[in-house]
């Protein structure tokens, strides 16, 4: 049909354009370097300078592939919220589910700095870090879906999420008030965002818990079609509501708590991402937004990251903020112009 | 499909809110049959018991034999349709696929359509009179385009039963009589078998097989003629303030 073809044709524009975002995300930081060089550097191995081929392959590329796992994995989560929740504005940070991780690695840091000791290395890794963003995140999100059972407004689901979002914020100061000026930093720090620190291998362990993200999501996505209908129809059509919750109630806390585990915090993405794409693609056909909200929560967030590096200077500015400039006036200009935010 | 000493209604811990005890219904195939009740009498409620939204206070509910607890919901799902009073939630959602939707329990992990899903979808939506209009969102349909459309999603669903919960509550007259001569079309050129909850009691008068007439002391069941007949309409309502009038077939002040 044509319209499947027109959106064939927009994912297909979309891709080119994310590659070659990708290629001027590398070559624009504290050093700026040719996109020419960039090419022949990622494709032969063989940059036109021995110290650029170096910023390319160990701290360039690993941020932009980073970036790359945080837009989409975000965007994907914000979509699986609003849908599930039939609720435009719902996404991972609004819901408290971010804050949810973020308690969860506020308990890891500031809480092996209080018990000190032993306890006091544990803080410092990484992975550690996911586990509890991700076991955090996981709660935050089973708690808002126990609750929104009880309720049938959608818009008192949102306000649940924010109570949440406010209780973990409550909790997260308890804690800080205890913890040394040493751990509080780098929690702070982590709370800015940052898609710059991560090294190889701990690129392969995101990697590996999105591809579980992902294919934790593959047996729910047929049904969520149907909850666009509301859940009483989805049931009526065949959908067997408690497991594909279950599905993506999985796939939204692995998704969220690791990139917040690895990458802080990040705001908006997951809300205005979805809201870009269904704008431009006139359809609700999950089999469709989802990849392209994949696609363009990864060109945002590249397009952030270029920003946030302030090309040409020592400087970069916290990721997080620039994800907010960029995600806020998207969603206030989507109600405002479009009066229309949808599933 | 039929029920045995079923009873229906709310139960929250341990207290019990039971709006009808021991029906013994049955829904003949290829039969219209109009429930008809006041309002919070529980008529919405047994249409969720019966498509197993709701589970029973008692009883159970047999199609073709079978208990229909016994039944996974995706092989439920091919057997009854169900058309709701709820409206949608807002989406870009086109009115194809919102009838392919009905396809859903029969197509493979990811939805896809192969050539007999799609034929039974372009039928679906001819016979819903929206061919044309397939491409549009489903919220620029008008009320009566959009019921129509929701009916033949349950149609496309390919199911012997299909249960409407108050289809014509949002229309205008002429919609709501158009509605009716639809959906005893369906009953009888596609066989279908149909159940209405309703409040249009001339129509259901009129284009029922069989009517249900629920009130507090449980649901009698009869053709149209002979509870009217009878005077067993009357016990619908109030009698002290209103009552059927057999030549009008509606409802007086007294």
């Amino acid at each position: 049909m044509n319209k499947t073809h027109s959106n064939r044709l927009i994912f297909g524009f979309l891709l080119i354009l994310l590659v070659f975002m990708i290629l001027v995300n590398i070559s624009f930081g504290s050093v700026n370097i040719p996109l020419r060089s960039v090419v022949s550097s990622l494709f032969t191995g063989q940059g036109d300078r021995e110290t650029w081929n170096y910023i390319i392959l160990n701290y360039r590329l690993p941020k932009a592939i980073t970036a790359l796992l945080v837009g989409s994995g975000l965007s994907v989560s914000g979509l699986l919220m609003q849908t599930l929740f039939r609720n435009p504005l719902a996404g991972p940070y609004v819901l408290g589910i971010s804050s949810g991780a973020s308690l969860g690695v506020a308990l890891l840091i500031l809480g092996s700095s209080i018990l000190g000791g032993f306890w006091s290395v544990l803080g410092n890794s990484h992975i550690l870090t996911s586990v509890a963003a991700s076991l955090g995140s996981f709660l935050v999100l089973t708690a808002v879906m126990l609750v929104s059972r009880q309720l049938k407004n959608t818009m008192s689901i949102l306000i649940v999420g924010l109570m949440f979002s406010s209780l973990s914020a409550a909790l997260i100061s308890v804690l800080a008030y205890f913890s040394s000026a040493e751990s509080l930093q780098r929690f702070t720090f982590w709370g800015f965002g940052s898609l710059g620190n991560l090294t190889w291998t701990e690129l392969v362990v995101f990697g590996l818990i999105y591809v579980l993200a992902v294919i934790s999501l593959l047996p729910g996505i047929k049904a969520l079609n149907s909850l666009l209908l509301g859940e009483n129809y989805a049931k009526s059509i065949g959908i067997n509501m408690q497991r594909t919750k279950n599905l993506i109630l999985l796939s939204t806390s692995l998704f969220t708590g690791v990139i917040t585990a690895f990458a802080g915090p990040i705001a908006f993405i997951g809300l205005a991402a979805p809201h870009v794409t269904k704008l431009v693609l006139k359809t609700s056909d999950h089999r469709v937004v989802l990849p392209v909200a994949a696609v363009v929560g990864s060109f945002i967030m590249l397009i952030s990251d270029t920003i946030a590096q302030l090309p040409g200077s020592e400087y970069t500015l916290p990721i997080n903020a620039i994800t907010t400039l960029f995600g806020a006036p998207i969603v206030i200009w989507l109600l405002v112009r479009k009066r229309r935010m949808v599933l | 499909m039929s029920t045995k000493r079923l009873s229906i209604g709310y139960a929250s811990g341990k207290r019990k809110t039971i709006l009808a005890e021991n029906l013994d219904l049955c829904i003949e195939s290829s039969a219209v049959i109009c429930l008809l009740g006041q309002n919070g009498i529980g008529k919405s409620t047994l249409l969720r018991t019966l498509s197993k939204m709701q589970p029973p206070l008692d009883g159970d509910i047999l199609l073709e034999g079978e208990s229909i607890y016994s039944i996974a919901r995706n092989e439920l799902a091919k057997k009854i349709g169900l058309v709701l009073t709820e409206r949608i939630p807002e989406s870009n959602l086109t009115v194809y696929e919102m009838v392919a939707l009905g396809r859903q329990p029969y197509t493979n992990w990811i939805g896809k359509m192969v050539e007999e899903d799609k034929e039974l979808v372009r039928r679906a939506l001819k016979g819903a009179q929206l061919e044309e209009l397939a491409d549009m969102r489903c919220d620029e349909l008008s009320d009566g385009q959009l019921q129509r459309a929701m009916i033949f999603r349950a149609v496309a669903q390919d199911t012997k039963l299909i249960l409407l919960d108050e289809p014509t509550a949002h229309l205008d007259i002429q919609h709501k009589i158009e509605t009716f001569q639809l959906l005893k079309k369906l009953a009888v050129e596609l066989g279908r078998s149909i159940l209405i909850s309703t409040h249009e009691v001339q129509l259901a008068t009129q284009m029922a097989d069989v009517l249900w007439l629920m009130n507090a002391d449980g649901i009698t069941s009869g053709s149209p003629e002979d509870l009217i007949d009878e005077g067993r309409i009357n016990e619908l309502f109030d009698r002290n303030t209103i009552h059927f009038d057999k030549e009008t077939r509606q409802f007086r002040f007294k």
